[in-house]
């Protein structure tokens, strides 16, 4: 309840009223300047990260600045759900699929098509200009503010709305959210191609193909030694070839059972002789 | 500070996202520029909620939240299948209509 009231005052205190003229508050110019460079930096960061990782980590940075600019701009409840929807799962969706895909799957830089990146280039820097143009150039109505509109608080407002004018887009949204689950499923459904190979028969085939059935033997253990190098001896006195992980006698650090054997007897010799001691 | 600063930021965000689906070849970037100018163009709505003082703005940026959701899943899954076939997430190598 004092959680509730006190993130409450917070939001309204963060959500500052313009003034008459349609300016906004000081402390607002602040934040926006402080986050603005940032966002455009970030966004720029997907354009030129070589790491996929590294481009979805400043999209994320990106969605939660836009997160604050809503909550600055009277818009609290989408300021929550863009946090909650596009950070917590979009962005976390875009991850686990970079993770299943691989994460150094890097770009190619090999050209497909001629000059396509200057176009690209020359495309994106006069789409920012054509809007900044238009958008610096146009005239606005002095902004009335959402104090009147947020009287019931901000969440009831637009809660009035999405259930009174909007009822039917929002049980359309819903129908188109219940497809792309379904699709979403079918689309990553594997469709089997050969029959399914379970427990049985791959018991069956492990005993047809005459292999060890048992775990493979531990390495030797001695006390003087790395033992994990050194082939166990078997009843009779002979090492155990198998007995030494794969990757050791591949690299070919494993060692021989009598070289160990000769270091480990040569200081007892000495420490048990008589002259020595004396 | 006026508000077409607002205006101003998410017109540079929506031309970098739309930058990086012309320029990049990885299909999940690509994808991840599509985001960033759904994002700027919800944050010119929430702007224009607030000049005109009138929410449905914000209802409708709402309803691209939504929209956007459902987008990505299917998006995503189509990426997966392809990578899954032709293991690669480029752009590029979905070339197989070609003749």
């Amino acid at each position: 309840m004092t959680f509730t009231s006190t993130a409450a005052t917070t939001l309204a205190g963060v959500a500052t009223a313009l003034t008459d003229g349609g300016k906004t508050s000081s402390g607002e110019a602040a934040l926006f300047w402080v986050l603005a460079p940032l966002m455009v930096l970030a966004a720029l960061g997907l354009v030129f990260a070589r790491k996929a990782v590294y481009a979805a980590m400043s999209v994320v940075f990106v969605m939660i600045s836009i997160a604050f600019l809503y909550i600055a701009q009277d818009a609290p409840f989408l300021g929550v759900v863009q946090v909650v929807v596009y950070t917590g799962a979009i962005m976390m969706l875009f991850l686990f699929v970079l993770m299943l895909v691989g994460v150094d799957s890097s770009d190619s830089l090999a050209e497909t098509l001629k000059g396509q990146r200057w176009i690209g280039i020359i495309f994106g820097l006069g789409l920012a200009g054509l809007l900044v143009t238009v958008v610096v150039s146009s005239t606005f109505p002095v902004a009335v503010g959402l104090d009147e509109a947020n009287g019931d608080s901000n969440p009831v407002g637009v809660a009035r709305l999405i259930f009174g004018d909007y009822i039917f887009a929002f049980e359309v949204v819903g129908v188109l959210l219940v497809t792309a689950a379904l699709g979403a499923l079918v689309l990553t459904h594997r469709q089997r191609l050969t029959r399914h190979i379970g427990q049985k028969e791959r018991s069956d085939a492990r005993l047809a193909s005459g292999h060890t059935l048992t775990p493979l033997p531990a390495p030797g253990v001695f006390s003087r030694s790395n033992a994990m190098d050194v082939p166990a001896l078997d009843p009779t006195g002979a090492p155990l070839e198998d007995s030494v992980s794969r990757v050791l006698r591949i690299r070919g650090q494993e060692r021989e059972f009598g070289v160990v054997a000769a270091e480990i007897e040569a200081p007892t010799r000495t420490a048990s002789d008589p002259e020595v001691q004396r | 500070m006026s508000l077409t600063n607002y205006l101003v930021l998410a017109s540079l965000l929506f031309a970098i996202g739309a930058s990086t689906v012309l320029l990049r070849r990885n299909a999940i970037v690509v994808f991840m520029g599509v985001e960033l100018m759904l994002n700027a163009t919800n944050l010119l709505l929430v702007t224009f909620a607030r000049m005109h003082g009138d929410l449905s703005g914000q209802v409708i940026a709402f309803f691209v939240m939504v929209v956007a959701a459902a987008e990505v899943v299917i998006g995503l899954a189509i990426i997966v299948q392809i990578f899954r076939t032709r293991r690669s997430a480029s752009v590029d190598d979905v070339n197989l209509l070609k003749s």
